[in-house]
């Protein structure tokens, strides 16, 4: 991997005292990852390049087990600019990076007519754009084309970077906006990173308009540290958090109406004893545990790894011992018929049915709605026909959804299933209502019919 | 003096301290067998006269005593037994695994209880608790009946004491030393013609009396019994009838008959208890009006006699009339019996007004089928290994008989409708997965298939529950996933980390003398399953995913159904699970291909020549950068053979159109399994395909190779290097013989070995994998494990072929397919 740095300052060949490496030699260094070289492809007095080519060797880079993930035994780290070019960098160019030069400090004060280029780079021209330019880049991106066979743009981008700036802040630059474009660090992301982080940001990250983005990739996804590291960059801007799939503005509300509405619901039928089903990661389970008049609630999900995240969020280990006798865990699915699912006062499933293939629901309808067999099934389920409302949404919602239903297909599948299994069902809309299209989620109540025994 | 104890029982020894009981105890019972309290007491306060802890002590006892009996051991127990509450924990515990409780009284005199008491250090009560136990004692005789022992043998005196023998006695419905063959018979009802004809198609011969009654029925196959489920009566037009030919059977030895609820309410009725003469009970005794005082005699006494269910053929099948749940068979109580006549009901009632019964035989997993009658069905349908045969004769239906052990059911209809149904009558299942329970696979299971033992644990079951759960088609459907397959061992040959001389070699060490080399499709992993109904068809991925989703599935299960459609009848199946390999590569797995192998291509073809441009320049400059740009430009050279590997499987389809399958393995049909098939019978199948269908279907080429022919192998080897160079995966090695190919010692053999092409494995190994440093260090790579993943996954995949063949349960097959999935969470290189 590979990154050039160009100036036309006159005389150029003054990059060589920037950069403390002479033009007139091949500097190599051993890094942890390979061999990091140095060497000037010109170097004329009106025109100066200084490549930085890294050269990776895959064996010690599979060696650093925490690096990626252990199928991914071909991957593009020898070729894209990441966090191993930043590191390099940070190593072969210190002095240039603080900004300080011994031969010419006062050229080093100044900003200089440069060019950057990073042939591969991860990134669409867009972000590119909107993470240069806003440092006092011209930016040029050319996306890089996959073969013909395989048609269409690669994840990648050949960056060319013009401007007049100070040497320092272009390798700061490039030193925090590589492995954020890259997203991924070879390295296990510590508190010391946001040190690292707010160092080479020093003087233009506090302004940049994506900072956000920036704190969170740079700091490996990890909340807290991003959080951190905002509140230390001094804005008077509140810390907005990114969201992924659907317009902030709209999402979070959303969640808790449909929640509000589920607790409502279940209000509605008196139900102390609650399932809910696919409880995820357990926003609503923690919902539960705060009533005392739910006494016994189960959460189930198909995924152990999120019955973990609900066990963390509901902080489980630290609970008093009676209201952790409120609340169990189990892995189910809802496929399968479950014993351990029977006899409870209502189940509720938020947007889960939406994730099971249509061909499979009637096993789920059989497993619930037969077997179980609660007093009340609450089901929610995104209306489809509210989609035209999202700006920019292609397709559902969300990746997982196997389908999304109007309302009229939601109906007719709650009737039935009511029909079948001997319940009686009313359908609402939960979040604000459009007169054409109706509420964003449907809600349907079923409740059992009390047979007379003999 | 001889004492007869049930084989399965709880007995309990009743007597004063110093009566001999643990002496005795010893002499007649393992010491495994019997449970002292002095060693109970012992093992929760370490001291075996510590009183205070019997409580606890008996706790465990019970504890311990319950599961030997669920397991069905002979149990006893040695203490006091002297106190009311202390004996009616012990007829608890016997009453909830259904066994009998049986006590033995020990009774000495107290002088000599004493004599032995004063000879034991460790006794230090006195000589009033010996004469309060004593009082106890002469109380308790008159009690242990009403308290619910069954049997209660008393010995007085050390000498009767020492005379004992025990002797055990069968269990009235232990039945296991008859092997039949059974002819099994539903519900008559009282339909006689009907049961005469069933009789006669069976082959028996009816034996008549001088009114030209049938009185009994002989068959020519020596040892061949009927066996009536019950409800010969009721309803129907001539209940005396089929009473008389059922009880000459009986009596003769040639059936053996359980009580069905009708014949119970018969009994009481002529037993002369008030009853509700409903439910066609009328119409029989109006029937048995007619007949001669003598006779109805004797149907009460045949009645009063009839056992409520019966263990038979080794405990391979059990009758009862209404089914019995595991927990049940061979045991003996009220309420087992009650649950052989009547069944278990929810306590709700139906529409009909009808109980709703607890549906028992959804849950069976037990090994012995049960075979019974009570509710009409349309259609006898195995459901875990239990069967109702009540076609409901009486009603219109058909008189059904199921012969054991061939399993075959034998069917005459009924002549007409004789009686009305209350509701009409429907079928056992009627709803998808109901045979499976989510207990049938979480948690750690140990499994044993036949080819070998597995245990699968806990976690690697939680994984495969996801991908079962949020994935897979229906389990049920899900019948045989594809196990993995080693690759060859490293080969030493320059330039190859895979070589068919390895290969080879494998084989040859495994025992097998003749393969068959197939070429190995690079496509996605496909297992079809086609009928000619077309009912319950399905196309899924080797983790049991659909393929494309139901709008292109469907159209290509339908062309494919056409192309096999010619098979059906010449295999005499109406359907076929066929293994296969989808291509193109791109057609399933384009996102795969683009986001993991062409973007590092995409990468490398820019970085390459960039940074080559850059030490170009450099060079001419004069700096000395030469080894860096020989390093680079072999690197560069690398990226496009890396490319070129990739870009080889990536073909443009539109839809179905483009999309071919390549057929290499017919697994099974309607009752076989086609693994003991050589891989010719295989093959030909598959170019019967290709034939019918060319676009559809893809050849697989293949050569066959005696291992003793270095000519023949040289010839394959020239045959893979041919194929590869042109693009090829490569191919793979199987023993000729077929899938279930075993070495001389009857163990499985792998079902077939890779060798993976040299270009094709840049891929997997990176670009660079070539150079002779990075294939030295790859040789030494770990086959081991892979290896024993991927037979384990094959015998699991070949016991579920069985399984299906032998029409078991679903829930039996899908713990073993439940297991493959398992298996591949474990972590193994995923570059094998």
């Amino acid at each position: 991997m590979l990154l050039t740095l160009t100036t036309t300052h006159r005389p150029a060949t003054d990059l060589g005292y920037l950069l403390v490496k002479h033009p007139g030699k091949v500097h190599s260094f051993d890094v942890p990852t390979g061999t990091a070289y140095v060497l000037y492809p010109e170097a004329e007095e009106d025109r100066c390049t200084a490549a930085l080519l890294l050269d990776v060797d895959p064996q010690r880079l599979r060696a650093q087990k925490d690096a990626f993930e252990l199928s991914q035994y071909v991957n593009d780290r020898p070729y894209a600019a990441s966090s191993l070019l930043s590191s390099a960098l940070a190593k072969v160019f210190r002095s240039a990076l603080r900004g300080a030069s011994k031969d010419r400090p006062e050229l080093a004060e100044v900003a200089l007519p440069l060019e950057v280029r990073v042939p591969v780079l991860r990134g669409t021209v867009d972000l590119v754009t909107r993470l240069f330019a806003p440092l006092g880049w011209a930016v040029t991106a050319t996306p890089i084309m996959f073969e013909p066979e395989i048609g269409g743009d690669s994840r990648y981008v050949d960056l060319l970077l013009t401007g007049e700036l100070r040497v320092a802040d272009a390798l700061n630059h490039l030193y925090v906006l590589l492995p954020v474009l890259d997203d991924g660090k070879h390295y296990w992301v510590a508190p010391d990173e946001i040190e690292k982080l707010l160092r080479s940001g020093e003087g233009w990250l506090a302004g940049h308009p994506e900072k956000v983005l920036i704190a969170r990739r740079y700091l490996a996804h990890r909340r807290a540290l991003a959080t951190t590291a905002l509140e230390l960059l001094e804005s008077d801007q509140p810390v907005t958090e990114e969201e992924a799939e659907l317009p902030v503005a709209r999402r979070a509300p959303l969640a808790e109406q449909r929640r509000d509405a589920v607790l409502a619901a279940l209000a509605e039928v008196r139900a102390s004893r609650v399932l809910d089903l696919g409880c995820g990661g357990g926003a609503l389970l923690a919902a539960l545990l705060k009533n005392r008049d739910f006494t016994e609630i189960v959460g189930a999900d198909v995924a152990t790894r999120t019955l973990e995240q609900a066990a963390r969020r509901l902080r489980l280990d630290r609970l008093p011992e009676r209201q952790k006798d409120r609340v169990r865990l189990i892995q189910t699915a809802l496929t399968y018929r479950d014993d351990r699912l029977r006899g409870f006062d209502a189940a509720v499933l938020m947007e889960v049915i939406e994730h099971v293939d249509l061909p499979r629901l009637p096993a789920l309808e059989t497993a619930v709605f037969g077997h179980a067999k609660p007093g009340a099934v609450i089901v929610t389920t995104p209306n489809v026909e509210y989609n035209v409302h999202y700006e920019g949404l292609t397709g559902m919602r969300h990746s997982d959804h196997r389908f999304e239903w109007t309302r009229a297909e939601f109906a007719a599948w709650a009737d039935r299933v009511a029909a079948e299994y001997g319940y009686t069902v009313t359908i609402r809309g939960v979040g604000e209502s459009h007169p054409e299209t109706g509420a964003p989620t449907q809600l349907a109540l079923f409740t059992i019919k009390t047979e007379v025994t003999a | 003096m001889i004492i007869d104890v049930p084989e399965l029982s709880l007995v309990a020894l009743v007597g004063i301290s110093g009566s001999g009981k643990s002496t005795f105890a010893r002499k007649h019972w393992k010491p495994t067998q019997v449970l002292s309290s002095d060693f109970f007491r012992g093992l929760v306060a370490d001291d075996e006269n510590d009183q205070s802890a019997s409580g606890d002590a008996f706790e465990v006892l019970h504890y311990v005593a319950g599961k030997r009996l669920a397991a069905g051991r002979l149990t006893v127990v040695d203490a006091t037994n002297l106190q009311s509450h202390a004996r009616a924990g012990l007829v608890k515990v016997a009453r909830e695994h259904d066994v009998l409780p049986v006590a033995i009284v020990l009774d000495v005199p107290e002088s000599l209880a004493w004599e032995r008491t004063q000879d034991r250090e460790d006794r230090t009560f006195g000589r009033q608790v010996l004469t309060r136990m004593h009082r106890d004692l002469r109380r308790s005789l008159g009690q242990l009946a009403k308290e619910g022992f069954r049997k209660i043998h008393v010995l007085r005196g050390v000498d009767e004491i020492a005379a004992a023998e025990i002797r055990y006695e069968k269990l009235f419905n232990d039945l296991k030393t008859e092997h039949g063959p059974f002819d099994i018979i539903g519900d008559v009802h009282g339909c006689r013609a009907e049961l005469e004809s069933l009789l006669t198609k069976l082959e028996w011969e009816l034996i008549r009396d001088e009114h030209g009654r049938p009185v009994d029925a002989v068959h020519s196959e020596e040892g061949r019994k009927a066996v009536f489920v019950g409800d010969l009566v009721d309803r129907g037009p001539d209940s005396p009838g089929v009473l008389r030919l059922v009880m000459g059977m009986v009596a003769a030895g040639h059936a053996i008959c359980v009580p069905g609820n009708h014949e119970q309410k018969l009994a009481r009725k002529l037993n002369g208890r008030n009853v509700q003469l409903t439910h066609g009970l009328p119409e029989t005794l109006e029937q048995l009006d007619a007949e001669d005082p003598s006779f109805v005699a004797e149907v009460r006494t045949f009645i009063d006699g009839l056992v409520s269910h019966y263990v038979l053929d080794d405990g391979k099948l059990v009758v009862a009339h209404a089914g019995l749940k595991e927990a049940y068979h061979g045991r003996a109580s009220g309420r087992v019996r009650s649950f052989a006549l009547y069944g278990e009901t929810t306590g709700e009632t139906d529409e009909y007004g009808l109980p709703v019964r607890y549906p028992w035989a959804r849950e069976y997993r037990g090994s012995a089928a049960v075979v019974y009658g009570h509710v009409p069905t349309p259609v006898p349908e195995w459901i875990n290994n239990t069967i109702c045969l009540d076609t409901g004769c009486v009603f219109g239906g058909a008189l059904t008989a199921l012969r054991w052990p061939s399993r075959e059911l034998v069917a005459v209809p009924a002549a007409k409708e004789y009686y009305a149904p209350v509701r009409p009558l429907i079928p056992v299942s009627t709803r998808p997965d109901q045979g499976l329970d989510i207990a049938d696979v979480t948690g750690r299971k140990h499994i044993d298939y036949g080819y070998g033992r597995t245990t699968v644990p806990a976690e690697n079951a939680a994984a495969a529950l996801e991908v079962m759960g949020r994935f897979a088609v229906d389990p049920e459907s899900l019948v045989w996933l594809p196990p993995t397959m080693a690759p060859c061992t490293s080969s030493a040959v320059d330039g190859y980390l895979e070589h068919p001389s390895s290969a080879f070699a494998d084989l040859r060490t495994a025992g097998v003398d003749r393969v068959v080399c197939e070429e190995k499709h690079m496509g996605s992993r496909a297992v079809v399953r086609v009928s000619a109904s077309g009912s319950g068809d399905a196309i899924w991925t080797r983790t049991g995913r659909p393929f494309f989703g139901p709008e292109l599935d469907e159209p290509l299960l339908a062309r494919v159904r056409a192309a096999v459609t010619p098979l059906f009848a010449e295999l005499e199946t109406g359907w076929l699970l066929i293994d296969a390999e989808l291509l193109p590569w791109s057609a399933k797995a384009g996102s795969l291909i683009r986001d993991h192998f062409a973007v590092v291509g995409a990468a490398g073809r820019a970085a390459l020549p960039a940074a080559l441009s850059v030490l170009e320049k450099a060079a001419e400059r004069g700096l000395d950068v030469g080894a860096l740009r020989d390093r680079l430009d072999l690197r560069a050279t690398e990226i496009d053979a890396y490319s070129a590997a990739y870009r080889a499987y990536v073909k443009p389809t539109d839809g179905l159109t483009g999309v071919t399958l390549a057929p290499f393995a017919f697994l099974a049909g309607a009752g076989v399994s086609y693994a003991k098939k050589n891989h010719d019978w295989h093959l030909a199948l598959a170019d019967r395909l290709v034939a019918a269908d060319p676009e559809l279907f893809t050849p697989t080429r293949r050569m066959i190779v005696d291992l003793a022919d270095p000519a023949a192998e040289a010839a394959a080897t020239e045959w893979w290097l041919t194929m590869t160079a042109a693009g090829g995966e490569g191919m793979v090695v199987k023993p000729w013989a077929g899938l279930a190919a075993t070495d001389v010692k009857g163990r499985l053999v792998q079902p077939g070995v890779k060798c993976r092409g040299r270009e094709y494995l840049r891929i997997i190994y990176g670009p660079e994998y070539t150079r002779p440093e990075q294939l030295d260090r790859l040789r030494q790579r770990n086959l081991g494990r892979k290896r024993s993943l991927a037979l384990r996954e094959h015998g699991l995949g070949l016991a579920a072929l069985d399984r299906l063949a032998e029409n078991a349960p679903a829930w039996r097959v899908h713990e073993l397919v439940f297991a493959i999935l398992a298996a591949e969470s474990e972590p193994v290189d995923p570059r094998l």
